[in-house]
């Protein structure tokens, strides 16, 4: 059977949603696979002492290069690049990296065939071997590389294929921030959401952003407050909305420092004190959780 | 007719890859010929955006009457395989070849469309 | 003067800081305070604000004309991003995968595949009562936010040539970071002491360094965590520009949507001293 997956966003970032996600993931141990598709600002690698064990250079798009012996310094290029990334630098026609969309376009026009377009490579991916006996999978995008949502998507291909081999039960995800294509690559094959979300008028904000992206993909989805009790008026707001929307709250977390200290001690919270409250409330959401999978 | 597989390898032991877009390879078999034949999609599938939409293309320029595949094609791509009469079967993922070609003669596939 | 608010790690508390310092600063000075994280825009929330104006945000995309069109196929081929489908019988056109390069516009031999405006947000100019907010805004499904960054600065720019603005960044490190901040004088990188703070400052101020920006460090929720974050930063050379005091009380007004500053004297003081310290930048 293949292994079912929770995808963890937020929409608005400093939320929880990675502190919870490793909370989850310590919690299921070596039943599980982590993928982390942060790879903009991945962090969840620090809470469960990745040792990025295997490394795969990741490619994506192309960057024009033109060589100086075939160029005649014309100028075609510059004139149809639409991102000034063409430029006259010493009396020669040169591609600035960071500027070049990739389009090919200069390449096209060039009367000597002197642009050449250069695969590059724009990040890593990694597997590593973390706490409790289980993988991860995670990546690091590179300098001015667009987030395409491509890396995201090789970062869930490794984790279904590593779940696949060795027979995980689960993979827990931790997605990307906003609602771009990254979160949509995140939420690709999920077989439930969990939205985590904070007691401010920006985590109701951001909240119902992400939820309308959502819905377009007829996504299961349960959601967490955090800092509940830092406005207790907003949290009904909150309760009410997704009410309306069919969302289950599965657990309302209080405004607890103990979070940041486990967070500085590079400790996911059930880790750090697993006798706590907070503790206690994040196993019991990842009880409801699995049960709403269909699981126990 | 010509019936088009989402693969994972060129026989009829190989699996049927469930993605459309992202798929390793295609293979047609032509029914009148008894014929395999394997289309490439190394140079779709490794772009960032937009690689169903290809993928629907070449399906179209292929001549393909029938898609055998598992999830499904998604939202844009569909939309261009509408403009023909193909038939697009799911559910095959993780099948052989063989024995998704044998349910689809059953009908036990699902159609998407 | 240019100055861009940004943090590697989302929730740091640049919408708390370019919030309050701009209507600290707007008590002497005309501050225009432009909203650039388009994905989740979320400053408007915090000021009391009316719409002066609104402009919509274009990109440009081909548009099919059949007329003129010999279905050659060029266009297809000459497309990188699958925007183009060349079919038989018609040609499709996938605005949202489209990076308005022009190629299939410029290169149909035929004169087929017009350019035309296709709108992916929102610019909106607000008055408050201090000073000017702007706003970018991305609809939904849209997927390229660095366009629409590029637009609202330029706005921001062509009317209020010379003021004193700030640019509450998106967070991250990637291409719509690089775009809020590539054109300003000075960057302040929010961030806190604990590892993810550290971790994600120092992918920032890697991108600073390429980008050879002048910036410096403001510590929030300071008092939580540990001394990573001052350590690094003097080792590094980088100037912490103040230490913003963790309190609950800080999180509680930022929860219902209210300025912080007016309410909390240590605080106004963190912000005083971020103030002098951008106002003393030549």
């Amino acid at each position: 059977m293949s292994a079912k997956e929770i995808v963890v966003i937020s929409g608005k970032g400093g939320t929880g949603k990675t502190s919870l996600s490793a909370s989850f993931a310590y919690l299921e141990g070596k039943n599980t696979i982590v993928a982390d598709c942060d790879v903009d600002a991945a962090n969840m690698h620090l809470l469960l002492g990745a040792d990025f064990e295997k490394q795969e250079d990741f490619y994506s798009g192309e960057v024009a290069f033109i060589n100086e012996d075939c160029c005649i310094n014309c100028g075609k290029c510059k004139e149809v690049c639409r991102f000034d990334a063409i430029n006259v630098i010493d009396n020669q026609h040169r591609v600035d990296n960071i500027s070049c969309e990739g389009c090919w376009y200069c390449s096209r026009v060039c009367p000597t065939g002197a642009i050449e377009m250069k695969t590059q490579k724009v990040g890593d991916l990694y597997v590593s071997n973390i706490k409790k006996e289980s993988k991860m999978v995670h990546a690091k995008l590179g300098f001015g590389a667009e987030n395409s949502g491509k890396l995201v998507a090789k970062v869930k291909t490794k984790a279904k294929e590593e779940a696949a081999k060795l027979n995980k039960r689960y993979i827990v995800t931790d997605g990307s921030p906003g609602v771009g294509c990254p979160v949509i690559s995140s939420l690709s094959g999920a077989n439930l959401v969990v939205l985590v979300t904070e007691a401010t008028v920006s985590g109701l904000h951001d909240l119902k952003r992400v939820q309308k992206l959502l819905k377009t993909f007829s996504l299961k989805a349960v959601c967490i407050i955090n800092k509940y009790d830092l406005n207790q008026k907003i949290t009904d707001e909150i309760e009410n909305y997704l009410k309306g929307e069919d969302i289950v709250v599965v657990a309302k977390l209080p405004y607890d420092e103990t979070f940041t200290k486990a967070l500085s001690e590079a400790k996911p919270i059930v880790e750090y004190d697993s006798d706590c409250d907070l503790a206690k409330s994040v196993k019991d959401s990842w009880k409801k959780i699995k049960n709403i999978l269909g699981d126990v | 007719m010509k019936i088009l597989f989402t693969a994972k390898g060129d026989s009829w032991d190989s699996l049927v890859d469930p993605r459309f877009g992202r798929a390793e390879m295609f293979v047609l078999y032509d029914e009148d010929k008894d014929e395999l034949q394997t289309i490439s999609n190394d140079e779709a599938k490794e772009k960032a955006h937009g690689v169903g939409l290809q993928s629907a293309k070449k399906v179209l320029e292929a001549g393909a009457d029938v898609i055998i595949t598992g999830n499904g094609a998604g939202e844009k791509a569909l939309e261009i395989l509408k403009k023909s009469d193909i038939k697009v079967y799911v559910g095959a993922g993780d099948m052989s070849l063989r024995d998704a070609y044998e349910a689809s003669k059953k009908g036990e596939l699902k159609v998407q469309f | 003067m240019k100055l861009t608010i940004a943090s590697g790690k989302g929730g740091t508390g640049k919408t708390t800081v370019s919030t309050n310092l701009a209507s600290y600063l707007s008590q002497n000075r005309d501050v225009i305070l432009c909203d650039l994280d388009v994905e989740e825009p979320n400053s408007k929330l915090f000021l009391k604000t009316a719409l002066k104006n609104e402009e919509i945000f274009n990109k440009m995309v081909p548009s099919w004309v059949s007329e003129d069109c010999t279905l050659c196929g060029e266009c297809g081929k000459n497309c990188n991003f699958n925007a183009i489908i060349a079919l038989p019988s018609e040609i499709l056109v996938y605005p949202e995968l489209c990076h308005s390069c022009y190629a299939c516009s410029e290169l149909c031999p035929t004169g087929s595949l017009p350019m035309k405006p296709q709108k992916i947000g929102v610019i909106r100019e607000y008055e408050t009562k201090k000073f000017i907010f702007i706003e970018g805004r991305l609809d939904l499904g849209q997927e390229m936010a660095v366009p629409l960054i590029g637009g609202t600065i330029k706005y921001a720019e062509e009317k209020f040539k010379d003021s004193f603005m700030i640019f509450d960044a998106p967070p991250g490190t990637s291409c719509p970071v690089i775009e809020a901040s590539k054109d300003s004088d000075f960057v302040i990188l929010i961030t806190e002491s604990t590892p993810f703070g550290l971790n994600d400052l120092v992918l920032a101020v890697e991108t600073m360094r390429v980008l050879k920006k002048n910036f410096g460090v403001v510590i929030n929720r300071h008092g939580i965590g540990d001394d990573r974050v001052e350590e690094y930063c003097k080792k590094e050379n980088i100037p912490v520009i103040s230490k913003i005091k963790n309190d609950k009380e800080v999180a509680t007004l930022y929860s219902k949507g209210e300025l912080v500053y007016p309410h909390i004297e240590h605080f106004k003081n963190s912000i005083k001293e971020i103030a002098n310290f951008v106002e003393g930048i030549k």
